[in-house]
């Protein structure tokens, strides 16, 4: 394969030399606000810019379901959680714009809740927030906002947008402070989302964001982050799909399966496959002499396949649902920097089309615990070109 | 921004005459009306001419009024009030067949609706009565649901979302041949349409304050003389001890003076909004395509129509709405302030799609001819505006 034609996409670079930023519109701007100190500095650098905003924070879910998940007191620190939307608001307030919580606990249950735990239950490990931002925050959230007479939507995520005049597209990029990088999650967008969104963090680092806030004298500006899932309580996400299976009446129940050495061995059992993820050590319930690791998991015979670190380590595999952003479909296999989860060192890789919108993606050296369910996601320096989901 | 409201079913504004009325209860006249002295019996006697001017918008006598925060509380107490009595002080003995049962309906606001599934965790049995396309209840069903324990009828009088009012004469005595007590939630009709509680056969009547230009948190409770009922809250004497509290004076005044008001200006007041309303109302129905009236087929407060717009989410056109200076509703909101679909409107057979498609425009006696001019200007044309970007709308072409 290395002998077909390559494009080592370099020249692109060129294109740095474009104004850093879209031409700013006039005209209203609505700003998906959480709560949280990030989604809150963009109205109040927007409104720097003179420009006027609306704020729209979501409801996506409803903190008083599954109550066995409820710890003590009020949920806090976490998104849709009433302490959040108060703090929009009273930022809303603080900076005079109007502000108005939306419903979408519909669609964040059918496009994001309950394919997460479809994708576990079979064996996968998901990404929530990728499937948020595609399927509903630059969805029905984008499409409200511009019914209402918005022209764009504005969000707080570190990446940026521009518009590549040669090639007419719109280009999905890294943020500027690379630690806070979030393009990962955003490889989904489509043309017509990019042309219709603003993400004014993207040039800033946290600090600078925290000193906007400060200088804006923002309510939240001293605020914890939250890293969590929103809608996953203390993060234990185990104890969340069981829940949700036991509301929706899916019976865990002969989940139980077997924990098999690479050669078939069986070693151990386990309480369902939705308990792992690939590369996972903790967790499996047994000592053995040497350190032994989830290399894969076979939903049909219900088998979690473990091994040693080095046959984590693989080179080749395939993707799904492919959506190149920044370029068009390339027609040859394709030299990039691929990312396979959020916090992966981007590694030389060649993407070769497949057609029906699948890929194989070939590193140059392997890398360790590629998993079914999280994005493989190419660059081109800070150019995000496309991404696909692992099968 | 030159702002509409037409939301007058959430709130109204306080009338000038009755602020000029309620103002010198907060500095100058500020005795407590249980006081003996002769400042307390100043603020005495304010509250009970105002007692005075409450019975008389419902035809009940002063010493049947109880003065309560608002409708929330008046329903409360009337329901647990009834079933408290019937229920509490043998309860530990029921075997189950002999707890008490309500009477209600679905489309109950949910001042009565949650105050029902209370009592049920405690084991009082409800009936929620379905309603028709309409917001009415059939009185067949109604007759067929009494069953020996049935302790309470409660069932609404005017429905907030839809403004359609029930026949609460003939609910009235129904329930009295069945010799069980009735209490009506007149919030959103009183002040709207005329009532006389004895031709509706009412025992007990919550009312509301602020929504016939009174003050916020003051409401009343009417109690049919010999009516039975457990008190909700225990404290001091005030209200011969029946609801303790210092009084609200102020409030108390200013909800005597706004039933005075609106005693006077009823029927001068449904002639010219019911007028406007109509207007409106017709006016949306050929401007927008596709758009209906829920409710349309039975009587309904003058004020009031709720219309579904297929083809788009109510919540957008609300807010798209109030950017453009309109202020109206759309189903109920949540703690958080998003919008939950209509309970009220489920109930009545809308599909939960129209359900959410759905826009509440309330009038009231500050609205003007422009102001519903605007409203026929902006309403199609933010419908116009979100259709063109709803996925949605394709299909209701397709339907029709």
């Amino acid at each position: 394969m290395r002998g077909a034609l390559l494009v080592r996409m370099t020249t692109i670079t060129q294109f740095d030399t474009l104004p850093e930023r879209a031409e700013i519109q006039r005209g209203l701007v609505a700003v998906a606000m959480s709560g949280g100190v990030d989604s809150s500095t963009v109205p109040a650098l927007l409104q720097e810019q003179g420009r006027p905003v609306v704020g729209l924070t979501m409801q996506l879910w409803n903190q008083r379901r599954l109550p066995e998940l409820q710890g003590d007191g009020p949920a806090q620190h976490r998104c849709c959680s009433l302490d959040d939307v108060y703090d929009a608001k009273a930022v809303a307030q603080h900076l005079k714009f109007p502000h108005y919580v939306v419903n979408f606990e519909a669609q964040f249950e059918e496009r994001v809740v309950r394919p997460f735990v479809n994708q576990y239950l079979s064996g996968r490990t998901p990404i929530a927030c990728t499937n948020c931002n595609t399927d509903v925050k630059f969805e029905p959230l984008l499409r409200m906002a511009r019914q209402i007479g918005a022209e764009r939507l504005a969000t707080g995520h570190y990446a940026r947008i521009r518009k590549n005049d040669v090639t007419g597209r719109w280009e999905l990029l890294r943020a500027r402070d690379e630690s806070r990088d979030q393009s990962y999650f955003l490889w989904g967008l489509s043309q017509e989302q990019l042309s219709r969104s603003e993400f004014p963090l993207g040039e800033l680092t946290k600090e600078e964001v925290r000193a906007v806030a400060r200088r804006a004298q923002l309510p939240v500006a001293e605020k914890p982050e939250s890293m969590e899932l929103c809608f996953v309580p203390n993060g234990n996400y185990v104890q969340f799909i069981q829940a949700y299976s036991r509301e929706s009446g899916i019976s865990l129940h002969g989940s139980e399966g077997e924990i098999v050495t690479e050669t078939g061995e069986i070693i151990g059992r386990h309480n369902g496959v939705h308990e792992f993820t690939i590369g996972q050590r903790k967790g499996l319930g047994f000592a053995v002499g040497k350190p032994l690791y989830v290399l894969s998991i076979d939903q049909k015979q219900n088998r979690v396949v473990v091994g040693d670190d080095a046959s984590l380590r693989t080179t080749t595999f395939e993707i799904e649902d492919v959506n190149w952003v920044s370029c068009g479909t390339p027609e040859v296999p394709l030299l990039a920097f691929a990312k396979i989860r959020h916090k992966h060192e981007p590694a030389a890789a060649t993407i070769e089309p497949l057609g029906m919108n699948r890929a194989r993606l070939t590193f140059d050296a392997p890398q360790r615990a590629i998993t079914p369910g999280q994005a493989a996601v190419f660059y081109d320096g800070d150019r995000v070109l496309g991404g696909g989901w692992i099968r | 921004m030159n702002r509409v409201y037409l939301d007058y079913n959430a709130t109204t504004p306080v009338e000038p005459a009755v602020l000029d009325a309620l103002l010198p209860y907060f500095s100058e006249e500020f005795g407590n009306a249980a006081s003996i002295h002769t400042p307390g019996q100043q603020a005495r006697a304010a509250a009970e001419t105002a007692r005075e001017q409450v019975a008389a918008l419902i035809g009940a006598r002063p010493q049947e009024i109880v003065f309560t925060s608002g409708g929330t509380e008046s329903d409360n107490h009337a329901v647990f009030g009834v079933v408290g009595q019937a229920f509490l002080p043998v309860s530990s003995s029921r075997n189950a067949d002999s707890f008490p049962h309500i009477i209600t309906t679905a489309i109950e606001h949910e001042a009565v609706l949650n105050v029902c599934q209370a009592l049920e965790k405690s084991g009082v049995r409800v009936t929620y009565l379905a309603t028709d396309r309409a917001g009415q209840i059939d009185l067949d069903e109604l007759q067929r649901d009494i069953r020996p324990e049935t302790v309470l009828i409660t069932i609404m009088h005017a429905n907030n979302e839809l403004g359609t009012v029930q026949p609460l004469e003939e609910i009235g005595r129904i329930a009295k041949d069945r010799d069980i007590y009735f209490h009506t939630d007149a919030v959103q009709s009183a002040g709207k349409v005329a009532i006389e509680v004895t031709p509706l056969g009412a025992d007990l009547l919550s009312l509301s304050a602020h929504k016939f230009y009174g003050p916020k948190g003051i409401g009343a409770l009417y109690i049919r003389s010999g009516t039975p009922l457990r008190q909700l809250l225990y404290g001091g004497h005030h209200q011969r001890g029946f609801r303790p509290g210092t009084e609200n004076v102020a409030g108390i005044v200013g909800l005597g003076k706004a039933a005075e008001i609106a005693r006077a200006s009823l029927a001068a007041d449904a002639r010219r909004v019911s007028s406007l309303r109509d207007k409106l109302e017709q006016g949306l129905l050929a401007r927008v395509p596709h758009a209906r009236v829920n409710g349309s087929a039975a009587p309904r407060t003058p004020n009031t129509t709720n219309l579904v717009f297929p083809g788009l989410e109510g919540e957008a056109l609300l807010i798209a709405l109030d950017l453009k200076g309109l202020a109206c509703s759309t189903g109920a909101a949540c703690s958080s302030g998003a919008v939950e679909p209509s309970h009220v409107l489920t109930a009545i057979g809308l599909p939960p799609e129209e359900a959410r498609a759905s826009l509440r425009f309330s009038l009231g006696r500050g609205t003007t001819e422009q102001e519903i001019d605007f409203a026929l200007q902006v309403v199609p044309a933010a419908v116009e505006q979100l259709r063109e970007l709803s996925p949605t709308y394709p299909k209701v072409v397709e339907a029709r």
